[in-house]
């Protein structure tokens, strides 16, 4: 192992900021009140989260009582999908959505055409975008949501949401945006866009792991989808992460103002690395270029070899990346997203996904594209594929 | 880490990588869409495996289930090189995730296949060999 640790993982989570967890910690041991009740160390805890609430509210130009927390942002993804579906199923049974949704938004989709209603799943071009007019087709009469993701998590497409949300504003139907991996990171605005439901978790922009909320503007049927207690004014049950909620407002309140300087750095670096990446032999860049897509993200494809691989020798070297190869994923499925902008199995496999943030220095850019030649070049150098395009049986 | 410490060591520094060019049997297994491709040359003289060598396209598990195996088989008789099992790979290797043990199955068949090769150009009998196609529905679908 080097003595270098270099992490470039921050599409799936990042550490807690220092300021974020300062504001946390009083709210484990000191001020443990539960908010629900009637004494008065309790009415420091329920002023917390109103704090927290009006800070998520005001970095997506909502309303305070439109936010509601949740254990994570999948849980925010279920509840939109779930609760909307069966508290309007009256007016319809079809929903809208597209086929680089996350696991979240896919499975809840599948549950739901379990239970009786039709879900059309959009697909996307080769850079990941969905067309809005595609996306207008695609309703019928029975058409009661739409679902798109505002960034994707795995090639960084930002979609064309503003166009998306006055398409079903116009149709009257309502739009749910999964923005896990844009809120904090690129601007998002509830009005303008005309979005109705929005997801969002605190771990994905400094703010601890457990916590998440859901953005439902007013006047929208629901229905619940944890019962219990009357907590979240009785639209979602359990004693509420008072830590966790804190850590989120103030996550979120500290990415949203340092948000425009972030980003011309981020992508800055992002662009090196993509420059630096692209004179490896056969790689090839998935997801757009420049403004559509998210500051942190770069995801390649090298030929002719395997991303376990690469994600292992990656790490001994001490850089931390992910894969959507089949074999870092647990299920040996390969990336629905990537087959989804049209990638062949085979080059699919041998995908690499370097997400940067905060902590992403110059130096580590300089350091992946150092040690990253060296291990394509070994890898090719086992693999009969490689061998096989040297000897020419292979055309690429 | 999912992995034991034979494993990575056997990733990190794989034995017999490589072609043998005037390999006398080639076993050639997987293909390019599931991710895996294993393809292993024997060198066959006086029915003793004189050498070995391998090239695989996979993940961490992959390569090292054919360094192993062509370990488990370098400098032994054919008839013993054909015992060869995948729970015997996978053993040497302290053990595979659940998930990856098709790679062993893919190490297994691919010196099988090599062997059968060896005796076809040799004008020996095939030997009869099964393949785990329970493991690979189970893997990659049908």
């Amino acid at each position: 192992m080097s003595g270098r640790s270099v992490y470039l993982d921050y599409a799936a989570t990042t550490y807690v900021k220092p300021e974020v967890l300062q504001e946390m910690l009083p709210y484990f041991n000191v001020n443990f009140g539960n908010p629900s009740s009637l004494y008065s160390i309790s009415s420091v805890t329920q002023r917390a989260i109103d704090r927290s609430r009006e800070r998520v509210a005001g970095a997506i130009n909502a309303e305070r009582e439109e936010i509601y927390f949740t254990g994570c942002g999948s849980e925010a993804d279920n509840w939109a999908l779930k609760g909307v579906a069966f508290a309007n199923r009256r007016r319809g049974n079809h929903i809208i959505t597209t086929k680089i949704e996350h696991h979240a938004i896919l499975h809840a989709c599948e549950f739901l055409e379990s239970n009786g209603f039709e879900v059309t799943y959009l697909p996307v071009d080769q850079y990941g975008f969905v067309d809005p007019d595609e996306l207008e087709r695609a309703i019928n009469e029975r058409t009661i949501l739409v679902s798109v993701m505002f960034a994707n998590n795995e090639i960084g497409t930002i979609e064309p949401i503003r166009e998306i949300g006055a398409i079903c504003r116009n149709r009257k139907i309502l739009f749910h945006t999964d923005a896990v991996q844009a809120v904090g990171h690129v601007p998002v605005d509830v009005k303008d866009m005309n979005i109705d439901l929005l997801s969002l978790a605190a771990h994905k922009f400094y703010g601890p792991k457990g916590v998440g909320a859901l953005y439902i503007k007013k006047g929208i049927k629901i229905d619940n989808l944890i019962h219990g207690g009357g907590q979240e004014r009785g639209k979602r049950a359990g004693t509420e992460n008072v830590a966790g909620i804190v850590g989120l407002g103030k996550a979120i309140e500290l990415a949203v103002s340092e948000m425009e300087l972030e980003n011309l750095r981020l992508s800055g670096l992002r662009d090196r690395l993509i420059t630096g990446l692209m004179k490896i032999p056969h790689s090839r860049l998935n997801g757009p270029k420049g403004f559509s897509r998210l500051p942190g993200n770069v995801n390649v494809c090298l030929r002719f070899i395997e991303g376990e691989s690469i994600i292992l020798l990656l790490d001994s070297m001490g850089v931390c990346a992910s894969s959507g190869s089949a074999c870092t994923s647990g299920s040996l499925d390969p990336s629905h997203v990537l087959l989804a902008i049209g990638l062949p199995h085979e080059i699919v496999h041998g995908s690499l996904r370097l997400t940067m943030g905060s902590g992403t220095t110059d130096e580590d850019v300089d350091y992946v594209l150092e040690v990253l030649p060296g291990i394509v070049d070994r890898l090719r150098e086992m693999s009969p594929l490689w061998k096989e395009y040297l000897r020419e049986e292979i055309k690429v | 880490m999912m992995y034991s410490e034979k494993v990575m060591d056997h990733f990190m520094h794989p034995r017999n990588v490589g072609e043998i060019p005037d390999a006398n049997g080639i076993g050639e297994v997987g293909n390019p869409v599931c991710g895996d491709i294993m393809k292993i040359y024997l060198k066959v003289e006086e029915n003793i495996v004189k050498d070995v060598k391998f090239n695989t396209f996979g993940c961490g598990s992959a390569i090292a289930s054919s360094s192993m195996a062509t370990e488990l088989i370098k400098g032994r008789t054919l008839e013993d090189a054909w015992t060869l099992t995948n729970k015997a790979v996978a053993e040497a290797l302290d053990g595979l995730p659940p998930i990856k043990m098709h790679c062993s199955v893919l190490a297994e068949e691919a010196v099988h296949k090599a062997i059968n090769d060896y005796r076809v150009s040799a004008g020996l009998q095939l030997w009869d060999y099964k393949e785990h196609d329970d493991i690979h529905a189970q893997v990659h679908g049908n």
